[in-house]
C-alpha cells in the first residue's frame, strides 16, 4: 500500500456525475499542486472512470504506453472490479493532473505531484488505485441498483455490466444506474475482489492497442499535427555541455521552407514548415561552438582514472557485513577481477520529439513522454508559467526505455515555440541527435576480490564501483545523491539486494563522471550490477570446481534470496541444466533480483572459430508475485532479453574529444531477426508483494551468455560488449 | 519554384508540391499527405521503419526522391487493406506482435512484399526479407511467427 493514498479515508475518492450523465471516479492527492481543480466540482474531476448513461465504460489513465502494455493491464484491474465485460472497456489517455501521480514516486513530491511511468511500476504500484476505483464504482452500482428494484442491498450483486437481485434474477443495467450511483455516497473501504474471485486478471487478453498499431492509426509523438504548425530541428554542440559562441544563419534562410532561425538554451533551432528544409537549414548552418572542457575527455583516458581511483582510499559505502579486510588477508584462496561496462544509448525507435505551443500565460505540450509532471516542473521553471497553466498531452510511444523520463526533448520545442513568436512548433531530432545526445546507461569500471574457504564457497566479497551517476545529471532526483558521492541507482542491485550468502561484504562506490549525460536505462544500475555479480559469482564457483547452477543454490540460502532460488531451480529445470546439448553448444545460468521481481536465465551459445557468437536459446524464469496478464508477461520478458542481448553484443558508446563516435544504427548495431534466439518465459507466481515486468528481464542474459562462453571457450568476457577478436581461436 | 508532382498512392492520384525535389517520399506522405502511418526512424535505409511499396515492390521511403516515383504506384500501410483486414494484419493481432508498435507498420509491408512472391517462406526466407528491419521492442520472434501464421491463412485462401 502507498503512503499517501490510503483508501480507508474517502477523501481521497471522488464521486460525480459526468457530462452529459454518468458516473465518475477519480482520485486527488490532498497537499499536491492542482487540488483545488481537482476538488471543484464533478465535472472537473480527472477521472479514473467514468460510465456512461448508454453504460460505456471509460477508463482514463495517466500511464504512458510505451509497450509495455500498461494500458492493457490497467484496463483490465478496473474491468475485473468493476465486472464488466472487458471488451467493452474503452482507454482514454488522461492529461496531467496530481490524480495521476504515480505512488511510487511519493517520495518526491517536494517539486509537485508525480505523474511519471518508470521503475516497473504501472501494475504494482499505480493498479491498486485503478483497482480502489473500479471497486467503489462497484459498490454505488450495487446500491444504486437495490435502491431502483428496491430490495435488500446485501441480496444484490454485480456481473458483467448489470446489477442483479439474486434471489429473483431480476437485473437492471449500469447504463441505467449510472446517474443514480453518482448520487451515492463513496464507500469508506471499498472492498477489492479476492484472488480467487477473478475472472479477467491472470488470463491472457489481448490488447486494445493492437489493431490501431497495425493499421497505421496509431498516434505517436512525431505523428501530431497543429493548426499553423512548424517543424524545427536543433543543431546541439557535438560536445556534450558546449555552447554557442557566434553563429549565422544567412546560409540557412535561403533554404527554400525555412522560416525563422532561433537560438535556445540546447542550441540554434531551425524552423520551416517541413522536416526536410529544417534538416537542410541546420545542415546550412554556420556556428561556432564555444567546446567547454568536456573536449579533452576521450573513453580510453576515462576508462584509465577510473581504473586509478578503483585504487584509491576514498569511496562512498553501499553495503558492510562483518571484516571483509581480514577474511581476504587469511582466506585460504582469493580471486580477484576486474570488469569494465560502457555507455549504452536508449535507442527508442521514434527519435525523440516533441510538439509544444507556447502562448504567454499558458503551455500546451504533445509528447510522446514517460514524465508528464517533470515536463511541466521544467518547463516551469524554464517560461515561469506556473504548472496549473501547463498541459501535456501523452501520444503513444515509440519505446521509452527510460530516455523519456528527461524532459530536454520538450524543453527544445517550448524554447522553439517561444522563440519562434508563439507559434507551435514540432522538434524533430534526427537519429543522429538522439544517438549522440542521450543520457547514456553508466559506464563503470569494477573491482572484484573474494576470499573462498576450504569448502570452495566465499567468506568475503569486495566490489567496487568507479563511474558516472545518473543523479548528478537528473536533477529532479538530485537530492537523492549523497554527500559522499553515493548515488543509489549506480549500486543498484549490487549493494542494495545482495542475495549472496557470504558473511563479511563491502561494495562501495566512487562517483566520477567527466561530463558524459547519464541517465535511466531499462533496468538502471542492474543492468550493469546483474552482469557483474553474476559474472564474478561465475568465477567463483569455476574456481571452487563447482557447479555454476549448485553453486548459486547454494549461495540462496538466506530467506530473502528464497524466491530468487526458486526461479533458479525452476529454469535449470526448463532448461535441462546438465543434459546434453548438439556439439559445440554451451549453457551458462545466471540470476538477478530488480523492481521487486526475481528473474533466472539460460543461455545456450556456441562460439565460431572466428569468434561470433550465436546466442540459440534462452530459458527465463520469473516470479513477479501475482500477474495481471500473461501474454504481456511474456512478451515483456522476450523484449528485455533482446534488449539486454543486443547490448552485451554491440552495445557501445565511445567518447572522442567529448563527442559521441556513433552515429545511426550503422555504427550503433541493433540485433536483427536473424540473430533473435528462441525464447521460451516460465512465470511463477510466488508469494510475497507483487513486482515489476517491464525491467527485470534485462539483467540475467548477458551473464548468462558470458557465462555460457566460458563453458564454451574458457575464456571470461570481463568488458562489455562481446567482441569476436576476444574469443577468436 | 516550387516543382509540383503528381503521385499515386494507396490508389489515388495526389498532386503534391514540393520546395526539393530531392525530398524524400517518407516527409512527403507524413507532411503533404497526412499518411503518418510510415515511420521516421533513422533516415539512412538501415532500419525499415519507413517501408512502403513502389509499384509493388518494397522500398525504403526515407531514401526515396520524390521525384523519382512520380506516376508509380505507391502503397503505404494505410492502402495495404481497406479495414486492417490484410492476413498479415490479422496474424499480428492474433499474435500480438506490436509492443511500442513504432516499426510495426514497415515491417508489415515488408512481410507483404514476401508473402506477395512466396506463399509459404520458410524461416530463412522471412529473415532475409526481414532483414533490413530493426525492432528496438524485441518483437522478432512474435513477427516471424506472424508471417508463417498469414501464409497459412493466404493459403487457405482467408
Ligand atoms: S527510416 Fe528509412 S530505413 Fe530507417
Ligand atoms: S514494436 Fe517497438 S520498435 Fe518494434
Amino acid at each position: 500500500m502507498d503512503a499517501i493514498f490510503n483508501p480507508k479515508r474517502r477523501t481521497f475518492l471522488k464521486v460525480g456525475a459526468a457530462t452529459g450523465g454518468g458516473l465518475v471516479i477519480g482520485f486527488y492527492l490532498p497537499g499536491a499542486a492542482g487540488v483545488a481543480e481537482a476538488a471543484t466540482g464533478p465535472t472537473k474531476l480527472n477521472a479514473f472512470v467514468k460510465i456512461g448513461a448508454d453504460g460505456k465504460v471509460t477508463f482514463v489513465t495517466g500511464t504512458s504506453e510505451m509497450g509495455q502494455g500498461a494500458h492493457n493491464a490497467l484496463a483490465m484491474m478496473i474491468a475485473e472490479e468493476l465486472e464488466v465485460d472487458f471488451k467493452n472497456v474503452r482507454i482514454e489517455q488522461g492529461g496531467i493532473d496530481p490524480a495521476f501521480a504515480n505512488p511510487r514516486y511519493i517520495g518526491f513530491r517536494a517539486v509537485g505531484g508525480f505523474q511519471a511511468t518508470g521503475g516497473s511500476s504501472s501494475v504494482r504500484n499505480v493498479g491498486v488505485r485503478v483497482r480502489y476505483a473500479g471497486a467503489a464504482a462497484r459498490f454505488m452500482l450495487i446500491s444504486a441498483g437495490a435502491e431502483k428494484m428496491k430490495e435488500l442491498r446485501s441480496e444484490c450483486v454485480a456481473e458483467n455490466g448489470y446489477v442483479v437481485h439474486k434471489p429473483s434474477g431480476r437485473k437492471v443495467s449500469y447504463g441505467a444506474l449510472a446517474n443514480d450511483a453518482a448520487r451515492q455516497v463513496a464507500p469508506d473501504d471499498p472492498v477489492l475482489k479476492q484472488p480467487s474471485e477473478f475472472k479477467i486478471i491472470g488470463k491472457a487478453t489481448p490488447r486494445h492497442d493492437t489493431p490501431p498499431k497495425v493499421t497505421g492509426k496509431a498516434l505517436y509523438g512525431l505523428d501530431v499535427k497543429r493548426p499553423g504548425m512548424l517543424i524545427a530541428t536543433v543543431a546541439k554542440c557535438p560536445v556534450f555541455g558546449g555552447k554557442v559562441k557566434s553563429f549565422s544563419a544567412d546560409r540557412a534562410l535561403k533554404v527554400k521552407g525555412v522560416k525563422k532561425v532561433v537560438q535556445i538554451s540546447s542550441g540554434v533551432a531551425v524552423v520551416a514548415d517541413g522536416f526536410w528544409a529544417a534538416k537542410k537549414g541546420r545542415d546550412a548552418l554556420e556556428i561556432t561552438w564555444d567546446e567547454g572542457p568536456v573536449a579533452k575527455v576521450s573513453s580510453p583516458g576515462m576508462y584509465q582514472s577510473w581504473a586509478a581511483l578503483a585504487k584509491g582510499p576514498t569511496a562512498a559505502e553501499r553495503l558492510k557485513t562483518g571484516d571483509v579486510a581480514t577474511a581476504l588477508a587469511t582466506a585460504a584462496k582469493r580471486v580477484e577481477s576486474v570488469y569494465e561496462v560502457p555507455f549504452l544509448a536508449h535507442v527508442c525507435m521514434e527519435p525523440m520529439n516533441a510538439t509544444a505551443h507556447f502562448k504567454g500565460d499558458s503551455v500546451e505540450i504533445w509528447a510522446p513522454t514517460q514524465a508528464q509532471s517533470w515536463n511541466a516542473h521544467w518547463v516551469s521553471q524554464l517560461t515561469g508559467v506556473p504548472t496549473s497553466a501547463i498541459t501535456v498531452h501523452t501520444t503513444y510511444l515509440g519505446g521509452g526505455f527510460g530516455r523519456r523520463l528527461e524532459s530536454d526533448y520538450v524543453l527544445d520545442a517550448v524554447e522553439t515555440s517561444r522563440a519562434a513568436g508563439n507559434v507551435p512548433v514540432k522538434v524533430v531530432w534526427t537519429r543522429e541527435d538522439d544517438l549522440q545526445h542521450d543520457f547514456y546507461r553508466p559506464a563503470s569500471h569494477n573491482v572484484f576480490e573474494a576470499a573462498l574457504g576450504a569448502d570452495g564457497m566465499p567468506t568475503a566479497w569486495r566490489h567496487r564501483i568507479v563511474g558516472t551517476s545518473i543523479l548528478q545529471y537528473f536533477k529532479t532526483f538530485g537530492h537523492f545523491l549523497r554527500k559522499d558521492g553515493m548515488d543509489p541507482t549506480s549500486a543498484q542491485g549490487a549493494g542494495d539486494y545482495f542475495p549472496y550468502d557470504i558473511p563479511n561484504v563491502l561494495v562501495d562506490y566512487v562517483n566520477n563522471n567527466p561530463g558524459v549525460p547519464s541517465g535511466f536505462w531499462r533496468s538502471v544500475g542492474n543492468t550493469q550490477n546483474g552482469f557483474l555479480l553474476e559474472s564474478f559469482v561465475d568465477e567463483l564457483a569455476h574456481a571452487a570446481g563447482k557447479d555454476p547452477y549448485q553453486y548459486r543454490r547454494q549461495l540462496f540460502s538466506k530467506p530473502h534470496a528464497a524466491r530468487l532460488r526458486a526461479v533458479l531451480d525452476l529454469v535449470a529445470e526448463k532448461a535441462g541444466w546438465g543434459k546434453p546439448l548438439p556439439a559445440g553448444v554451451h549453457r551458462g545460468i545466471a540470476a538477478h533480483f530488480a523492481y521487486g521481481s526475481y528473474c533466472a536465465q539460460v543461455a545456450e551459445v556456441s562460439v565460431a572459430r572466428d569468434g561470433k557468437v550465436k546466442v540459440h536459446r534462452v530459458v527465463a524464469a520469473i516470479d513477479p508475485g501475482w500477474i495481471v496478464n500473461p501474454a504481456t508477461v511474456e512478451r515483456q520478458i522476450e523484449g528485455a532479453i533482446f534488449y539486454g542481448l543486443t547490448a552485451a553484443l554491440y552495445g557501445d558508446i565511445t567518447i572522442k574529444n567529448g563527442r559521441v563516435e556513433q552515429s545511426n544504427f550503422d555504427n550503433y548495431k541493433i540485433l536483427r531477426m536473424d540473430e533473435m534466439p528462441k525464447v521460451e518465459v516460465h512465470i511463477l507466481q510466488g508469494k510475497g508483494e507483487q513486482g515489476g515486468i517491464g525491467e527485470p528481464g534485462v539483467n540475467p542474459v548477458a551473464p548468462a551468455v558470458t557465462n555460457a562462453i566460458f563453458a564454451a571457450t574458457g575464456k571470461r568476457i570481463r568488458k562489455l560488449p562481446i567482441k569476436p577478436e576476444m574469443l577468436r581461436t | 519554384m516550387a516543382t509540383s508532382l503528381t503521385l499515386n498512392v494507396n490508389g489515388k492520384s495526389r498532386l503534391i508540391s514540393v520546395d526539393d525535389p530531392d525530398t524524400p517520399l517518407l516527409w512527403v506522405l507524413r507532411e503533404n499527405l497526412g499518411l503518418t502511418g510510415t515511420k521516421y526512424s533513422c533516415g539512412i535505409a538501415q532500419c525499415g521503419a519507413c517501408m512502403v511499396h513502389v509499384n509493388g515492390e518494397p522500398a525504403l521511403s526515407c531514401i526515396t526522391q520524390v521525384s523519382q516515383v512520380a506516376g508509380k504506384k505507391i502503397t503505404t500501410i494505410e492502402g495495404l487493406s481497406r479495414d486492417g483486414g490484410h492476413p498479415l494484419q490479422k496474424a499480428w493481432i492474433a499474435e500480438e506482435v506490436s509492443q511500442c508498435g513504432y516499426c510495426q507498420p514497415g515491417q508489415i509491408m515488408s512481410a507483404a512484399a514476401l508473402l506477395a512472391k512466396n506463399k509459404n517462406p520458410s524461416d530463412a526466407e522471412i529473415e532475409q526479407a526481414m532483414a533490413r528491419h530493426i525492432c528496438t521492442c524485441g518483437t522478432y520472434n512474435r513477427i516471424r511467427k506472424a508471417i508463417h501464421a498469414a501464409a497459412a491463412m493466404t493459403r487457405k485462401g482467408a
